[in-house]
């Protein structure tokens, strides 16, 4: 088993150290043993001490210290550099490499397709991603050459001496285009995935609206834009295995793909996640590539090598959110309840597979939003282009189909002479009702009392009567609009089942209690929250836990940091871990049932003593009662859903069509907060990023290319473009998700663009039914200049 | 291939120590900083001083490190992140960041911290404004940026209790 | 894709004197090196053909500001920190100031300089506007001595400088005026902070009766240059402000600019824009009183 060789621990890898406060340390040497089966039980009452409260960042002294080490940070003895040579077109066939003059080959690692020992792809839900394009390539920016030297200036010339030459073959680069089969760019007709939902009988049901509103709805693509760019450190070689240290969100994601990559057994491959400047989503498939090009160029020359992206090439090449179109058709009652509502939702997914299906998935089952409608149609598919393969990013696929919804239903109301309030009212979903993909909704949710607190904590009433007062006498018009949404924790249907996570809770000798899990920090919290969960479980405090740094060679397989799972699912795993550890050694008659943290540890230090180890591993149990069907894509979706409602304030200035936020209310009701702190934290970046989705972050493209890919042209907020966000939580506990919390991380980014979306159409009468709404757009439809 | 220009060593004080750095003249001063000077706290996010995150202090005034060429590094007086902890002692600003949330993913806090300690030391007391202003140079993804305000006024007011 | 490093050559000259004779001697081989902040950036991006430079980032003959009976004068090595905290200009030129502000955010403010700005010759650049509108004159020195300039008329194509290869700028006179003028400036960016201008207005004018008796408008990001907006100038002149007249002036300003569709804008938006701004110029110029 490929433990790395003392020798080669990295320089930025601290041992185990005690310092004041307990931090996460790297580089532990827990040997891996078959863990002890859990003892399962149920939840002990405990002390809360913890859970509720503002604990400390486990490792925010190190972040703000500057001592926290990402991979760019590390270096290794005798390493050397790693660049990636790309497709300069959208599609064609490789005709030549050619290698310029003027630089010392000789000196460098070169890697082609051909170099692969394993199987040339980026495993992941099927194969049809390349490593290396081989003989055609099908995106521009598709990797072609790797090459390595130690000097990291030359390695740059070398780049821009190799030229790749294809034959161009015909592209296609739009939804309509690829739908329309202009041509076949992937499988027998471009689509990776389609999924058709039902509900009631829809066909018959327009004969009882009273109202039929239809309307198309735009979203475009979206760079995840983490300020830290993607980067590994690989060390490979026939007996040393391959090992890679880098900023990601998947280890095992990244483990499978080397796995299938280089062809070996799983225990000679291992993946270490260094800290992590940011992913939300850019940084769940994306690694697996840069990770592959870093350890094959390690295997060709023998030394480690380290691929850092520098930002114009992160954002030409890596993955972005879909592009949507969504086509709404609603059927309305006089009394303005829904009674048919049809959805035809499409994603654009780039080049190759990846995890469209499961984007779409995502989207599809949250079309229809939180709302009670006896009869629904949804058609869904993604869509091939040849345009580098889009992929996850926060909400995936719901902040596109809820941007629809919610902006349509602003017009719905307008034509049902109803507020837009009102027509929500009568429509919110309840506890015992269905939602589109026939779950029925077992919590108590509470919609209407999120919609009056938010309306009343955002001074709507009272704004929208005095915008409409104010705006004809100003350049500068006002408006204020909501939007009401859901978000579905963890994985979809089977999914939690599929993945089968663990998680494992240890304690050592000193009396430590360790979590292993695959879970990632990113800047969202995981490594404090998971010490809460446990401190309370046993009785700690925070400092006692430690959360290893997620290392495939000693943590399990927790699934991957994605999908707003983390707290939730591996959360209740780490709960039930705690537990264990506290009654093996109540059991035992070495603790009693309430003790002090000097009597804990001398227990733990009899314990293992005599036993050698005390460890619960806890593997993920999928609910009896929830049940998904596959083929008819019905069912309980998801466990869990926060719910929310979220209003913007805009102000417009009709001359330069610029649009600024100027107050922002987020409302949800989310189970449990563990941390206020950092809670608060997730749902104030996840709206910042909507601000950008809805207003700024325009990707323009040129046959296939993001053109604009620089900081200066492709616009995130700054801290002049958002206002104070205002967050405020409601709890309803999830009795399966630990102390009752489900899952936020993504919830912000579904309601936040449709709710300024709506306060520009309030403010200026535009129907704003694409994003990003850029002054551009906004002033074609604002009409002719002002005098 | 051309010639190379004549690498040079630089003599500059960084954190209050005596140092000679030595590149290329046009090495960006980060680079050198990074790799040479062995500070890894100071961070490239773009390369092209827009995000800050390579933020350092120059003779008391905060600049883009990734734009600052190694020779007009000569005589410097530079602060990195590296040295605003004192001893093991945190900053005020660094206290407020871990008690306001004001860090998440930590990639931009180097920068941002050391843009709000430039600030306070420009402006004791700043209005929301003018904290808007100070840090508009430097571009965080994971906050929204609304506890990093918070961190700054709750730093003011750390500040005011010790003086 | 960053250049090639180490091919780059930059020098400290011992002294201006020097450094002009090193251009002399050797023409078009050295240019001068500022601040960096945009040479940097285009480093970074592989696109700085130009491979010697000589820094005068410290040539303290070129920095600060000095005031005279009729000209506030700027050295070309003055940052915009500078520009933003001085007394005097932010009195007789704010509009210089507003554009300092507005340029880059505080540490790109510490950094670039109002010579490296005119050098860069960018038509997005946000101070030459309100230098235009200032009536700006540039000094420009060499070894073969002085000469001073109108800015207007300065930059004469996209990227062209009526500069020769051995001179230097070395200062920007503001001539300073007795007579009260209404005065506006307003940049339109991709965002709030950090921006690069989509269409930038300074304007100026003297009113006498109601009657605009001397007007000064200049724009950025609208054309090849900044520029005057002469056309437009020329109907507001000598002219009672009405909203006719105003209309008039706005067709007219669609003649004097030539936007143009970029990675950031469109030239529609840019053109009515402009326009739009022009309005409000005409109307902020008549509120105040």
């Amino acid at each position: 088993m490929a433990i790395a060789p003392a020798g080669a621990l990295p320089r930025g890898c601290m041992p185990f150290t005690k310092l004041g406060v307990r931090q996460r340390t790297g580089c532990a040497t827990i040997p891996r043993h078959s863990g002890t089966a859990g003892v399962e039980h149920d939840a002990m009452a405990t002390e809360i001490r913890n859970i509720g409260k503002s604990v400390p960042r486990k490792e925010g002294r190190e972040k703000v210290t500057g001592s926290a080490r990402y991979v760019d940070d590390l270096t290794f003895p005798g390493m050397i550099h790693g660049i990636t040579v790309r497709s300069p077109i959208a599609r064609g066939k490789i005709r030549e490499i050619h290698f310029g003059e003027n630089i010392p080959w000789q000196e460098f690692a070169i890697v082609t397709a051909k170099d692969i020992p394993g199987k040339n792809c980026i495993a992941l839900l099927i194969e049809d991603q390349p490593c290396l394009a081989d003989e055609f390539v099908n995106h521009p920016e598709e990797p072609v050459v790797l090459l390595a030297h130690p000097d990291k200036y030359l390695l740059e010339e070398a780049r821009r001496a190799v030229r790749v030459e294809v034959d161009p073959l015909p592209a296609v680069f739009s939804i309509e285009d690829s739908l329309a089969r202009k041509h076949i760019i992937w499988g027998e007709d471009n689509i990776f995935k389609a999924f058709h939902v039902e509900k009631g009988d829809i066909d018959r049901a327009w004969n009882e609206a009273a109202f039929t509103v239809e309307g198309e709805y735009e979203t475009g693509a979206q760079e995840q834009l983490y300020i830290e760019p993607q980067g590994m450190i690989a060390q490979a070689g026939p007996s040393l295995g391959v090992t890679v240290w880098g900023s990601l969100q998947c280890p095992y994601y990244v483990h499978k793909a080397l796995v299938r990559l280089f062809g070996l057994p799983k225990e000679q491959v291992r993946v270490v996640q260094t800290e992590t400047g940011g992913g939300f989503g850019g940084k769940e498939e994306y690694p697996s590539m840069i990770a592959g090009h870093a350890a094959l160029l390690a295997w060709k020359s023998g030394k480690p090598v380290k691929i850092i992206y520098d930002r114009a090439e992160d954002m030409a090449a890596t993955t972005k959110r879909h592009p949507s179109r969504t086509r709404i058709r609603t059927g309305v009652t006089r009394d303005g309840k829904f009674v048919a509502m049809e959805i035809d939702f499409t994603l654009d997914g780039g080049a190759y597979e990846t995890l469209s299906p499961v984007v779409l998935s995502r989207g599809t089952i949250h079309a229809a939003g939180p709302y009670a409608c006896p009869n629904i149609r949804i058609r869904s598919r993604v869509v091939a282009t040849n345009a580098p393969p889009h992929g996850a990013f926060r909400g995936f696929g719901a902040p596109q189909s809820v941007f629809a919804m919610e902006r349509h239903l602003d017009k719905v109301a307008a034509a049902v002479g109803l507020s837009p309030e009102e027509l929500r009212r009568r429509n919110f979903i309840r506890q015992g009702e269905m939602l589109a993909v026939s779950q029925v909704v077992q919590e108590k949710v509470e919609m209407g009392k999120l919609l009056d607190r938010a309306l009343e904590l955002s001074g709507y009433h009272e704004k929208r009567a005095r915008f409409s007062l104010e705006n004809p006498l100003s350049s500068i018009k006002r408006g204020i609009g909501f939007a009401a949404f859901l978000h579905g924790a963890g994985f979809t249907g089977s999914g939690e089942e599929y993945l089968a996570s663990e998680a494992l809770v240890a304690v050592t000798r000193d009396g430590e209690v360790q979590v292993l899990a695959g879970s990632t920090e990113m800047g969202q919290g995981t490594n404090t929250v998971f010490a809460q969960i446990a401190a309370d479980a046993i009785g700690l405090d925070c400092e006692q836990i430690e959360i290893l740094q997620p290392d495939t060679s000693l943590v399990p397989n927790s699934g991957p940091t994605v999908a707003s799972r983390t707290t939730m699912i591996v959360g209740k795993l780490v709960e039930t871990g705690a537990l264990n550890v506290k009654k093996t050694l109540i059991e035992s008659g070495l603790l009693k049932a309430t003790f002090t943290t000097a009597e804990f540890r001398k227990a733990c230090a009899q314990y293992v003593e005599t036993f050698g180890e005390l460890r619960s591993l806890v593997k993920y149990q999928h609910p009896s009662d929830l049940h998904w069907d596959d083929s008819r894509y019905q069912g309980d979706a998801y466990g869990a859903y926060a719910w929310a409602v979220y209003v913007a304030e805009v102000s417009v200035d009709i001359r330069t069509a610029e649009v600024r936020v100027e107050d922002f209310v987020a409302v949800q009701e989310v189970g449990k907060v563990i941390n206020p702190v950092l809670a608060a934290g997730q749902i104030e970046g996840g709206v910042a990023q909507g601000v950008g989705f809805a207003l700024y972050e325009n990707v323009v493209w040129q046959e296939g290319r993001m053109s604009n890919g620089q900081m200066t042209n492709y616009i995130m907020p700054t801290t002049m473009d958002v206002p104070k966000i205002r967050v405020y939580f409601e709890e309803i506990p999830y009795s399966r998700g630990p102390a009752g919390a489900k899952g936020i991380g993504e919830l912000p980014l579904d309601g936040t663009a449709p709710a300024i979306a709506n306060a520009i159409s309030s403010a200026t009468g535009i129907d704003v039914s694409e994003i990003p709404m850029t002054p551009e757009k906004l002033l074609e439809l604002l009409g002719r200049p002002h005098a | 291939m051309p010639e190379s220009a004549a690498r040079i060593r630089v003599q500059c004080e960084i954190n209050g120590v005596q140092v000679t750095l030595e590149s290329y003249p046009m090495a960006r001063l980060l680079d050198v900083l990074r790799e040479q000077a062995g500070l890894t706290g100071t961070k490239e996010g773009c390369g092209e001083g827009e995000c800050g995150a390579c933020s350092i202090e120059m003779d008391g005034a905060l600049v883009n490190s990734c734009l600052i060429p190694l020779l007009q590094a000569e005589g410097a007086r530079i602060r990195t992140i590296e040295g605003v902890t004192n001893a093991g002692q945190l900053s005020g600003v660094q206290e407020a960041f871990l008690a306001q949330g004001g860090a998440q993913c930590g990639i931009c806090t180097p920068g941002m911290v050391l843009a709000a300690l430039n600030l306070l030391a420009r402006i004791p007391n700043p209005s929301e404004d003018e904290i808007r202003e100070g840090l508009s140079g430097n571009l965080c993804r994971c906050t929204g940026y609304t506890k990093i305000f918070a961190s700054v006024v709750e730093a003011c007011r750390l500040a005011r209790r010790t003086t | 894709m960053r250049s090639f490093v180490p091919h780059y050559r930059l020098e400290t000259p011992r002294s201006l004197t020097n450094a002009l004779e090193r251009m002399a001697n050797e023409p078009n081989v050295w240019k001068p090196f500022a601040g960096g902040t945009d040479l940097m950036v285009l480093l970074e991006a592989g696109k700085l053909p130009h491979r010697q430079f000589l820094s005068i980032w410290k040539l303290a003959e070129l920095r600060g500001v000095s005031v005279s009976p009729t000209h506030l004068t700027i050295g070309a090595l003055t940052t915009y920190s500078d520009i933003r905290r001085n007394e005097h200009l932010s009195q007789e030129f704010p509009l210089l100031c507003r554009a300092a502000a507005e340029t880059g955010s505080v540490a790109t403010q510490n950094r670039g300089t109002l010579g490296g700005n005119i050098a860069n010759a960018s038509p997005a650049a946000d101070s030459p506007p309100a230098m235009l509108v200032y009536d700006a004159e540039l000094e420009l020195v060499s070894t073969k001595g002085t000469r001073r300039v109108p800015f207007h008329g300065f930059w004469h194509g996209y990227k062209k400088l009526a500069l020769r290869e051995d001179e230097l700028i070395a200062r920007v006179h503001l001539p300073r005026s007795d007579n009260p003028w209404r005065e506006y400036y307003r940049k339109v960016g991709t965002r709030r902070a950090q921006a690069i201008s989509k269409v930038c207005l300074a304007g100026r004018a003297r009113l006498e009766a109601g009657r605009v008796v001397d007007v000064r408008i200049a724009l950025g990001s609208v054309a090849p240059i900044v520029l005057r907006a002469a056309q437009a100038e020329r109907i507001l002149e000598n002219a009672a402000l009405s909203p006719a007249l105003i209309r008039s002036a706005q067709e007219a300003l669609a003649r004097d600019i030539s936007p143009i569709d970029d990675i950031r804008s469109t030239a529609r938006y840019r053109l009515r824009v402009a326009q739009n701004l022009l309005a409000e110029f005409c109307e902020s110029i008549t509120a105040r009183l």
